[in-house]
């Protein structure tokens, strides 16, 4: 089964690591990424740049409007993701335990909708 | 058909539903399609085992009826791929014959884990617990946590759903994630007992049908368990849950007034139910493998033995509950400390002790009621009304609200 494992954290509290800090948590991340390459179960996976980056976009009586940010205001942000295939919820939530982020942020963990 | 028959039939399909109803989730997948199909095999089985008799194996003849009704469904409705392939896979299974002997595999230890996931809400897992495994009907079960129907069957739906969209595994949980699932398991069946037990509002004190469940859902749990390391607090919550229920004939009086533990007529306590309760318990105390549930049933044992509430060793039972602080630190369990204490060293000791207790309990209704009943010991009138007062605004059971406002009566009389 499909999971897509979002990973959420305080950028505040990003933004405040040193350089050693930065460094320890990118080679954390790569090890990450090779585990679940050995492990057979990486599909993607991405890391995105901070939500002073976004835009959001949302098209209402035939206008697109755009407006500057994340769809909204909240108090951890969207900073990457995997998308890896599972035996089953087990797997994923073991796999999303390890990932980095979890330990200080919050990783949500959603069934890949298939249709058929 | 006669009256006996039918009488017979009814039993046995209370018999079997569970672990049939358990085996066709294990092997469907699908909660709601299990119970559908059952259903039709039950209405079948009235027809036919009403003219040929019943089967020699009566759980394989349901499963295998079950099962081939699950095939004719999914073949009427199979246009999903997902579907397809489930009904290659029930088709291609061994097909039990049912004249024969061996009995069903149990498949109701996998579904206690299912039901009881940590990724599905507690209230969801209470709620799947009894209706899928319990005897109990969706209605029965918002009627004893006090929900609309409606309300209820939405929150089973929405739990199956997960359950199946999220990929929730049919399977008791790998070795290293046992004992952490087990304990989540043992909490929704103590929850489940305690809602029966002592009601948190609503007009009766205790809800029987919650702590039979509960009992019985947790005998099959000890005897499904393998080995002997994981079921010991499975065992200890099962004889701490037989020696509270011992007393439920002696917990409401005649007038329907609520009678404290010290006030029993112990005549009427279920005498069997506390054999079972320490035999269980002295069983599995060899383990020496010690817990929560295990002391808290050691202690209501202390209670069971005394054959009047004087003779109650509370030196034991305070040393006792010394112990849970130990393992489980809790305001809760240090304010029954504290009335233990009281009973070893009188009420001043014990109102010391409640006194640490005040800031994070203010809001606990038994700590006020604790508080209360030392302060009327110990002849401090007006305080202990005060103290009854503040329980009182805490507290929304009926019979327990009666008692208390007995006792402020008493203090202002």
């Amino acid at each position: 089964m499909k999971y897509l494992l979002l990973i959420y954290t305080d950028e505040n509290v990003d933004a405040r690591m040193s350089e050693a800090e930065q460094e320890a948590n990118m080679a954390e991340y790569y090890a990450f990424s090779n585990m679940v390459r050995e492990r057979k179960v990486y599909e993607s996976g991405e890391a995105l740049h901070p939500t002073s980056s976004a835009t959001t976009v949302r098209v209402r009586d035939g206008k697109t409007l755009t407006t500057d940010g994340p769809f909204a205001e909240t108090k951890e942000q969207l900073g990457g993701f995997y998308m890896v295939d599972c035996k089953d919820l087990d797997e994923a939530i073991e796999i999303a335990s390890r990932i980095p982020g979890a330990r200080h942020g919050s990783i949500e963990v959603r069934p890949v909708w298939i249709f058929e | 058909m006669s009256e006996k028959t039918h009488t017979v039939i009814e039993t046995t399909f209370r018999q079997e539903y569970g672990r049939v109803l358990a085996a066709l989730i294990s092997q469907l997948h699908d909660f709601e399609l299990a119970e559908d199909v059952l259903q039709d095999a039950l209405i079948i089985a009235l027809e036919r085992w009403s003219e040929e008799g019943i089967p020699r194996n009566p759980g394989a003849w349901l499963t295998t009826t079950a099962k081939r009704r699950a095939i004719d469904r999914l073949r009427r409705h199979s246009n999903l791929a997902r579907k397809q392939a489930l009904l290659v896979e029930i088709e291609t299974s061994e097909e039990p014959e049912y004249d024969n002997m061996k009995p069903i595999p149990d498949d109701r230890l996998k579904l206690m884990f299912t039901c009881c996931h940590p990724s599905l809400s507690l209230e969801a897992q209470v709620a799947l617990t009894l209706r899928t495994l319990g005897g109990l009907s969706t209605v029965e079960i918002a009627r004893a946590f006090l929900v609309s129907e409606p309300t209820m069957a939405q929150r089973l739906a929405r739990a199956r759903n997960k359950i199946r969209d999220a990929g929730i595994p049919y399977s008791i949980p790998p070795s290293h994630l046992l004992p952490e699932r087990l304990g989540a398991l043992l909490a929704v069946l103590y929850l489940i007992f305690n809602e029966g037990y002592c009601a948190t509002s609503g007009d009766s004190l205790i809800r029987t049908e919650l702590c039979r469940e509960a009992i019985r859902l947790c005998r099959i749990l000890v005897d499904l368990l393998p080995g002997d390391s994981p079921s010991a607090e499975a065992r200890g919550l099962l004889a701490l849950m037989l020696l509270h229920d011992s007393h439920r004939a002696a917990r409401v009086n005649a007038a329907g007034e609520m009678v404290l533990l010290e006030d029993q007529d112990r005549s009427l306590w279920d005498r069997v139910q506390i054999h079972e309760g320490i035999a269980t318990l002295e069983a599995v105390l060899s383990l020496r493998k010690a817990g929560i549930y295990q002391i808290q049933a050691a202690i209501s044992a202390l209670h069971a033995e005394a054959l009047t509430a004087e003779e109650t060793d509370w030196p034991q039972i305070a040393q006792l509950y010394h112990l849970l602080a130990k393992m489980s630190p809790s305001p809760v369990i240090a304010v029954n400390r504290a009335v233990a204490i009281a009973m070893v060293d009188g009420p001043c000791a014990g109102l010391q002790r409640l006194l640490a207790l005040e800031e994070a309990l203010g809001n606990y209704y038994p700590y006020h009621a604790a508080r209360a009943d030392l302060l009327r010991r110990s002849n401090q009138r007006e305080a202990a009304a005060d103290a009854y007062q503040q329980a009182l605004a805490l507290c929304q059971n009926t019979l327990e609200r009666a008692y208390l406002q007995r006792r402020l009566d008493e203090m202002n009389g």
